[in-house]
C-alpha cells in the first residue's frame, strides 16, 4: 500500500501542529524531551551575543556569584528544612538558561540533580508557555516531583521559579529537596512494595503552585491532603521557596551590575566551556571499550539475580555507555529507574568521582552517548513502578564508577582518585507510625549517608564516609533524632567487625544498626536494599567486594524491659546477639534487605550494616602492621588476619612475625600458581550456554546483549525465556506470601493424604 | 613511552604488543586480545573470603555469598602469582572482557612521552606517591 496522501504545505502543516497540540488528550511525559540529556544549541540571541568581544571579568564575576547564590539557597535549605533528608544535606539548588538548560548547582548537596532538573523546565517551556490556563508570570513558582517527567526519584520535590528582567524571560532557577513522605503505598516515600505506577504517591508533573507570587492554597491543600505529613509538605514548600526567591535575587542583583548581555553570555559560556572542557578529558582516555558486569540480587520483594552490564566505548572526544542487556523491567516491582534517573546515577559517577573538579552542569553529558534497550529495569516505559528506582540509578552509578579507574589508570592527567568501588546500596531503615508528639510520620534514618568508601591506590578507604551520591551529607546526630521519632538505635556507629572490602589497600567500612520502637501506638520499620546473597559492591585489580548483608530481627520479647530487668544479656553486638542469642523467649531470623513497612510491637529490634568499600590490589601486598591495625581497632578478626592476609602474629601481643607471614605469603602465591588453570581450560569447563536452572536470572548472559534471559510468570507457574528485550513479554512476579501459602496448602494437602491413607 | 601502565598490576609493552605483569615482567598475552586469556584462573567458593559471621546452620543469611549465585573468580599471574584481577560472576558466566584497548591509538596517544614519565594516581597525594611508567621490576619477588 502506499501513502498517496497529499503533503500539507507549511501554513496548513502549523494549523495541523496548533490543532493536534491544543487536542492532545494528555500532556504525558515527553520523550522528546525525557530523552534528551544534552544542553541545547545556542539560540539565535546567545549567537549574537557571542559574535561580540567577551568580557572574561564579567563572566567570571556571574559564575561566582551565581555558585556563591546556589550556596547560600543550599545553606538555607539545610538549616530551615523539616524534611530529614533536608538537614542532611540531600537537596540542591540550580539555575538555568531561559531554555532550560541547567548551568550551576549549588557546592554541596546531591551532584546528581545536575543532570536531571532540566526535564521538568524543558517540560514548562514547551507546554505551559503558550498555554492560555497556565502561562509564565513573574511570580510564578512551579512544583514537581514525578521523576517521568524528570527528577531522581519521586520522593524529591522541586520549586522553579521563573526570573525576568525588564519582561524578559532570562533564566530559570529551582531548589530541591528529599522530601521523604509523599503518599506513596508506604510511609517514607520509598516503598518497596510498590507494585503499580500508582502506588509510588504523588505523581506531581510541573504545576503551578504560586500565581505571581500568591500561594495557590487550594492546590496546597490537595497535596496536603494526598501524603501523611501535611505539616512537612507545607513548611518544606516554604523552605524551598523562599531559598530559591533568594537565588532569584542573587540572579537579578548580578544582572544589574554586569548587565544582561554579559548575563545571558556568561550562562552560555559557562556551557560551551565545561563541554570542551569535558571533551578535551574524554580524548585523554585510552581508546578502547572497557567492561564491567555487576548483579543486584533482589526486586526488594524477593531474590532474584538482575544483570546490570555496562561497556563503555571511547573514540577521540566522544564516550559511548551502553547499557544493553540489563534485566527487563518488571511490571509490579519497584526498582525500575526511568532513563532520566538511570543517567543521574551515571552523572553523579562522573561529577563525583571521574571529573570532580568540573562546574556542575547539564553540559558535562554532551560528549556522551548512553544506549539502552528500551523496556529495560534501566529505561522502563512509563506505566513501570518506580518506588525504589534508586535501586536501577544506583547499579547504573556502580557500573560506571567500577570503570573509571580502568579509563583512566595510564593518563597522566588526573582529576579524581585511583579508586575502588563505593558501597552503593541504602542501607538503613525507612520507617513510619505516630510520634511521641502524637504526629504521623514517614520517613528514612539519616544512616543512609553512612556508606563505606572505596579503597584508593594509595590509601585505605574511609569508614562510613558519605554516600556515592552527596559528599558532604551527614549521618545526623542519634540523641537528636530521638527527640522527633519514637524509636532507639540500641547498637549506632559500631563498625561491623570483617564486613570489609580486603586488598592492598581495604575498604572504608560499614557499622551495625540495631532499632526498636518505643511509646508509640503505632510503628513500623521498612528496608529497600540488596545484596544479601550477591554482594552489592566489587573491589579493584584484585581487591575484593564487600560481604553480603543480611537483614536480622530479634522479636517477641521487649528489649527495653529486657534491659532494665537483665541488662547482663544485652550485648551491643550484632554477631553476639545472633549467635548467643541472649535473651530468653526472643525469636532470631535474618532475612533479605527488602522489606515493605512491617509493624514493630515494643522493643523489637530490627539489624542492619552499612556496607563497606571496595578494595584494592592483592590482599598479599597489604602492609602487615596496617592488618594488626585493624585487629587491634576490632575492624577485623584475627581470623581474617591469618586466613585473608596471611599475617602470622602472636594472638596476646599482636606482633607480626615478618619472616613468618612473608614465608605464609609466599607459599599462598605458589598455591595460587598450583590451584589456578590457565584461561581456556577454566573456560572451557566453566562458561555455560545459559543461567543456572535453579537461579530466578534476569539479563543478558556473557557478551551476547542481544538475548535477555527472564522467568515469566505464567497461569501453570513459572516459564523460562531467552528472546530480544523487544520480545520480551511484561514480567510480573506472583506476591511471595501468595507463594508462600500456596507451598503450605500443598503440604497441607499431602499430610491430609497421607493421613487418610493411614500413612505412619 | 614504550610501557604503558594500565592498571596495579599490568601494563602494556607498545614495542612487542603484549600485556605485563608489572610485578615480575611476565608476558601475560597480546595487548590486542583480553588480558585475561594469559592469566591463571580460580573459581572460589565465596564464603572462603567472606565467610559466615553468624551460624548457618541457624541462619539463612550469614553476610556469606550463597554460592549457588555468585561464585569469586580470581585471576593470578602465572609468573609471580600475584592476583590481578578478582571477578564476582554467577555460576558458569563468561568472565568480563573488561579491558579492550585500541593499540593504535594508544601508542598515537602516548607517542612522544618518556618512560619514567610519572602517572599520578590521584590528586590528593603527594608526587611520589605516584606509580613510574616502568615498573621497578628488578626480576625478583
Amino acid at each position: 500500500m502506499t501513502n498517496d496522501r497529499t503533503p500539507y504545505s507549511p501554513e496548513e502543516q502549523i494549523k495541523v501542529d496548533e490543532f493536534l497540540a491544543g487536542a492532545t488528550l494528555f500532556l504525558g511525559p515527553d520523550p522528546e524531551i525525557m530523552r534528551d540529556h544534552k544542553s541545547a544549541a545556542r539560540t539565535p540571541l546567545e549567537e549574537e551575543l557571542l559574535s561580540r568581544p567577551i568580557d572574561s571579568d564579567a563572566l567570571d564575576k556571574v559564575r561566582k556569584r551565581i555558585v556563591a547564590g546556589l550556596d547560600e539557597a543550599y545553606e538555607m535549605m539545610e538549616q530551615t528544612g523539616a524534611a530529614p533528608g533536608a538537614k542532611w544535606g540531600d537537596l540542591t539548588s540550580a539555575v538555568y538558561s531561559a531554555g532550560g538548560d541547567l548551568v550551576h548547582i549549588s557546592s554541596g548537596g546531591v551532584l546528581a540533580f545536575a543532570s536531571v532538573l532540566h526535564y521538568p523546565v524543558r517540560f514548562i517551556n514547551k507546554y505551559w508557555a503558550q498555554e492560555p490556563s497556565v502561562g509564565i508570570h513573574d511570580g510564578d513558582a512551579f512544583i514537581h516531583n514525578d521523576a517521568r517527567y524528570g527528577n531522581i526519584h519521586c520522593t524529591d520535590q522541586s520549586i522553579i521559579i521563573p526570573v525576568f528582567h525588564e519582561g524578559e524571560l532570562i533564566a530559570w532557577v529551582a531548589t530541591v529537596v528529599h522530601e521523604g513522605e509523599n503518599g506513596a503505598k508506604e510511609p517514607g516515600g520509598m516503598p518497596s512494595s510498590s507494585e503499580s505506577a500508582f502506588d509510588d504517591g504523588l505523581r506531581m508533573p510541573p504545576f503551578k503552585i504560586f500565581e505571581r507570587g500568591v500561594l495557590r492554597r487550594d492546590l496546597l491543600t490537595f497535596l496536603q491532603n494526598s501524603v501523611r505529613e501535611p505539616k512537612l509538605q507545607y513548611q518544606d514548600l516554604k523552605v524551598k521557596y523562599y531559598a530559591a526567591l533568594r537565588i532569584k535575587e542573587r540572579v537579578l542583583a548580578v544582572i544589574d551590575e554586569v548587565g544582561r548581555d554579559a548575563f545571558i553570555v556568561s550562562m552560555r559560556k559557562s556551557l560551551e566551556d565545561v563541554e570542551a572542557e569535558a571533551r578535551r578529558r574524554v580524548s585523554l582516555i585510552p581508546d578502547g571499550t572497557y567492561r564491567v558486569n555487576l548483579w543486584s540480587d533482589s526486586t526488594l520483594r524477593e531474590n532474584v539475580l538482575l544483570k546490570y552490564p555496562c561497556a563503555i566505548t571511547i573514540r577521540g572526544d566522544q564516550m559511548i555507555i551502553d547499557w544493553r542487556g540489563a534485566a527487563p523491567q518488571f511490571l509490579n516491582r519497584a526498582f525500575n529507574s526511568t532513563l532520566g534517573t538511570s543517567k543521574c546515577g551515571m552523572n553523579q559517577g562522573i561529577l563525583a568521582f571521574l571529573w570532580p573538579d568540573l562546574p556542575r552542569g547539564i553540559s558535562v553529558m554532551n560528549s556522551i552517548e548512553v544506549l539502552t534497550d528500551t523496556g529495560s529495569c534501566l529505561d522502563p516505559t512509563d506505566d513501570a513502578p518506580l518506588g525504589q528506582s534508586l535501586q536501577g540509578a544506583f547499579k547504573a552509578f556502580a557500573t560506571t564508577q567500577a570503570l573509571w579507574s580502568k579509563l583512566t589508570f595510564s593518563c597522566q592527567e588526573k582529576f579524581g582518585a585511583i579508586i575502588a568501588p563505593w558501597f552503593n546500596q541504602i542501607n538503613t531503615f525507612l520507617f513510619g507510625g505516630i510520634t511521641q508528639h502524637q504526629e504521623f510520620v514517614g520517613n528514612v534514618c539519616a544512616d543512609l549517608n553512612g556508606m563505606g568508601g572505596g579503597a584508593r591506590a594509595y590509601r585505605d578507604g574511609e569508614h562510613s564516609m558519605a554516600p556515592f551520591f552527596a559528599a558532604m551529607a551527614d549521618i545526623g546526630e542519634q540523641e537528636i533524632i530521638e527527640e522527633d521519632v519514637p524509636f532507639m538505635q540500641l547498637i549506632s556507629k559500631k563498625i561491623k567487625r570483617d564486613n570489609q572490602g580486603f586488598g592492598k589497600f581495604r575498604g572504608g567500612m560499614g557499622y551495625e544498626m540495631a532499632l526498636a520502637a518505643k511509646d508509640t501506638p503505632f510503628w513500623g520499620f521498612a528496608a529497600v536494599s540488596s545484596g544479601s546473597k550477591f554482594p552489592a559492591t566489587p573491589g579493584l585489580f584484585g581487591g575484593y567486594g564487600c560481604p553480603t548483608l543480611p537483614l536480622a530481627k530479634i522479636k517477641g520479647v521487649n528489649v527495653f524491659e529486657q534491659m532494665k530487668n537483665s541488662p547482663e544479656n544485652w550485648q551491643f553486638d550484632f554477631e553476639r546477639l545472633l549467635n548467643e542469642q541472649p535473651l530468653p523467649g526472643a525469636k532470631y531470623s535474618t532475612h533479605h534487605m527488602g522489606m515493605a513497612l512491617e509493624l514493630a510491637n515494643e522493643g523489637d529490634i530490627f539489624m542492619m550494616c552499612q556496607g563497606s568499600g571496595g578494595g584494592y590490589g592483592d590482599v598479599l601486598e597489604r602492609d602487615p602492621a596496617e592488618v594488626m591495625a585493624d585487629v587491634e581497632a576490632g575492624y577485623i578478626s584475627s581470623t581474617t588476619a591469618r586466613e585473608i592476609y596471611f599475617c602470622v602474629f602472636d594472638a596476646d601481643t599482636l606482633a607480626v612475625d615478618s619472616r613468618a607471614t612473608e614465608a605464609a605469603r609466599n607459599a599462598e602465591r605458589r598455591a595460587r600458581l598450583e590451584r589456578g588453570r590457565p584461561y581456556a581450560e577454566f573456560v572451557e569447563d566453566w562458561v555455560t550456554e545459559a543461567p543456572p536452572q535453579t537461579v530466578p536470572y534476569y539479563g543478558s548472559w556473557g557478551d551476547d546483549n542481544s538475548t535477555i534471559h527472564a522467568t515469566a510468570w505464567a497461569a501453570t507457574g513459572p516459564i523460562k525465556l531467552a528472546l530480544p528485550m523487544s520480545q520480551m513479554p511484561p514480567i510480573m512476579l506472583p506476591d511471595p506470601k501468595d507463594l508462600a501459602i500456596a507451598g503450605l496448602q500443598a503440604e497441607n494437602e499431602a499430610l491430609r493424604a497421607a493421613a487418610s491413607r493411614g500413612d505412619a | 613511552m614504550r610501557f604503558v601502565p594500565m592498571t596495579e598490576y599490568l601494563q602494556i609493552d607498545l614495542e612487542t604488543e603484549r600485556w605485563q605483569c608489572r610485578r615480575c615482567g611476565r608476558e601475560i598475552a597480546s595487548a590486542r586480545e583480553n588480558y585475561k586469556t594469559g592469566l591463571l584462573v580460580f573459581d572460589r567458593d565465596p564464603r572462603e573470603i567472606h565467610r559466615p559471621l553468624i551460624d548457618p546452620q541457624r541462619y539463612e543469611f550469614t553476610f556469606s555469598p550463597d554460592p549457588q549465585w555468585c561464585r569469586i573468580v580470581e585471576f593470578y599471574c602465572p609468573g609471580c602469582g600475584t592476583m590481578v584481577e578478582v571477578e564476582y560472576l554467577p555460576p558458569g558466566h563468561p568472565p568480563t572482557y573488561d579491558m579492550e584497548i585500541d593499540i593504535d591509538a594508544l601508542r598515537a596517544q602516548k607517542a612522544g612521552l618518556d618512560d619514567d614519565a610519572v602517572i599520578p594516581l590521584g590528586r590528593d597525594l603527594p608526587v611520589n606517591f605516584s606509580t613510574q611508567a616502568h615498573s621497578n621490576w628488578t626480576g625478583e619477588r
